[in-house]
């Protein structure tokens, strides 16, 4: 019987956040795929208040929200640490995580939305890839986490890897490598990390199941 | 005041997020500089510390800048590690406590937010809200207090505390006066209510409470405010 479970779905990058640190700590665990449109009672029972992967259930116990499993798993297992020791840089890592986390969801509301809607989610996006770019990546570093990915980088993974689909599916170019080239050389480098090349959604799946989701939800508006 | 500790709290006095690191400080006894800032016409430090936001409360320590009222006061707990501890040892303990902080930051600030800045119909939807969150809490509590009602004896504050005391108070005078209605009903949320009461009697929060007619001026304030460009 696995000790570690995580609950997830496969197209979500914070599930895949989970998965990566789990991997990087080399912790053994099971992985259930979640249906969203039809959710299992087990996902009800361990989280009842938002009902939402990733779930990591540790010898029965579940933990939920992305940040709040990985700062856990960094706690429990402390090896390939995915936080700077010294306080300050904690601070400034978790400023980071912070921002990616409430800023992100801009990057769905690209395919989720249309006409106004989505001029105002093109528009939030740019204005984070521009705060990253100007006041993320100064101080020249290879990643956020130095010489070697920490958390911080895993939480703007859906600018490295989703941006990128979603915008062919969305029918909108918000990234271009010219215009933020720090930015373009992090998320090359940070593809090529070999835990996260080995762990990525299949992109062709996940633009084909994407571009259907869009039609469905303008569809439905 | 050594240059060696030099703590400074760049903050705004009815800003509640700025409340929680003050606070916090006292309770940890940190002897700090505290700079208030006019959010009409932000020092060039403010700009300076926090160029992303451009947002208090900004905690600078030894020159070194600190933006987010709840990484400001993990950075405390982690760099002063007297009594009180803002969370526990255990991890899946502070999974929990950061857990719940999210969720009351997150959902009930933000739906407390929208009651107080709308009217109509969206502050009606807003209320209905806010109290099915505050239901939420009043059931998700319970394993943090699993021995009942807190008590003030000996009460160790923590971030989760911290956070909710700054936007939410037993005081329903005031809250009957800015909203027509109690907010915390010892009724419907009596946990709610007893545990805010042991925290907005804790000395060191007594004392930087403003008295009552100027919490409902700030609460008026900021309604009219935002009302006001609501309709711009």
């Amino acid at each position: 019987m696995a000790v570690v479970k995580l609950l997830g779905a496969w197209t979500s990058p914070y599930v895949y956040r989970v998965i990566w640190a789990l991997k990087l700590k080399g912790i053994p665990y099971e992985y259930i795929e979640e249906d969203l449109s039809n959710k299992s009672p087990l996902l009800l029972q361990y989280n009842p208040i938002h009902k939402k992967i990733p779930v990591l259930v540790h010898d029965g116990k579940p933990i939920c929200e992305s940040t709040i499993i990985l700062q856990y798993i960094d706690e429990i297992w402390p090896q390939n640490s995915l936080l700077p020791t010294d306080p300050y840089d904690r601070a400034v890592a978790r400023f980071w995580i912070k921002f990616a986390d409430d800023k992100s969801p801009s990057i769905s509301k690209l395919y989720r939305t249309g006409g106004e809607e989505q001029e105002k989610a093109v528009k939030e996006c740019l204005e984070m890839l521009e705060t990253i770019e100007e006041h993320g990546l100064i101080g020249g570093k290879k990643f956020f986490g130095g010489d070697k990915i920490n958390m911080v980088d895993m939480a703007f993974s859906s600018v490295a890897h989703w941006l990128e689909v979603i915008q062919e599916v969305a029918g909108v170019k918000v990234f271009e490598a010219q215009k933020f080239p720090r930015l373009n050389t992090w998320i090359q480098n940070f593809k090529q990390v070999p835990i996260i090349k080995e762990n990525l959604p299949d992109r062709d799946k996940m633009l084909a199941l994407l571009k259907h989701r869009r039609k469905m939800l303008l569809a439905s508006k | 005041m050594g240059e060696e500790n030099k703590v400074v709290l760049h903050g705004m006095w009815i800003s509640p997020y700025s409340k929680r690191v003050e606070l916090a400080l006292k309770f940890k006894g940190i002897p700090f500089e505290y700079v208030e800032e006019d959010l009409q016409n932000k020092s060039p430090q403010l700009l300076q510390y926090n160029p992303v936001h451009k947002k208090v409360p900004v905690l600078v320590h030894n020159g070194k800048p600190i933006a987010e009222s709840i990484v400001i006061l993990e950075y405390i707990d982690e760099t002063w590690k007297n009594q009180p501890r803002f969370l526990p040892q255990d991890p899946y303990k502070r999974a929990k406590v950061r857990f719940w902080t999210s969720f009351v930051q997150q959902q009930l600030c933000e739906s407390l937010l929208t009651v107080i800045k709308t009217d109509g119909e969206v502050q009606q939807k807003a209320f209905g809200n806010l109290f099915e969150k505050l239901e939420v809490l009043e059931e998700g509590i319970k394993e943090i207090f699993p021995d009942g009602n807190p008590c003030i004896g000996n009460y160790n504050i923590g971030l989760l505390d911290l956070v909710m005391l700054s936007m939410f108070s037993p005081n329903n005078k005031i809250q009957e006066e800015v909203f027509g209605m109690k907010i915390i009903d010892p009724e419907k949320t009596p946990l709610i209510f007893s545990w805010l009461t042991v925290l907005h009697q804790l000395p060191l929060v007594k004392e930087s409470t403003p008295p009552d007619d100027k919490v409902v001026a700030i609460f008026k304030f900021v309604r009219e405010n935002a009302l006001k460009s609501s309709l711009a």
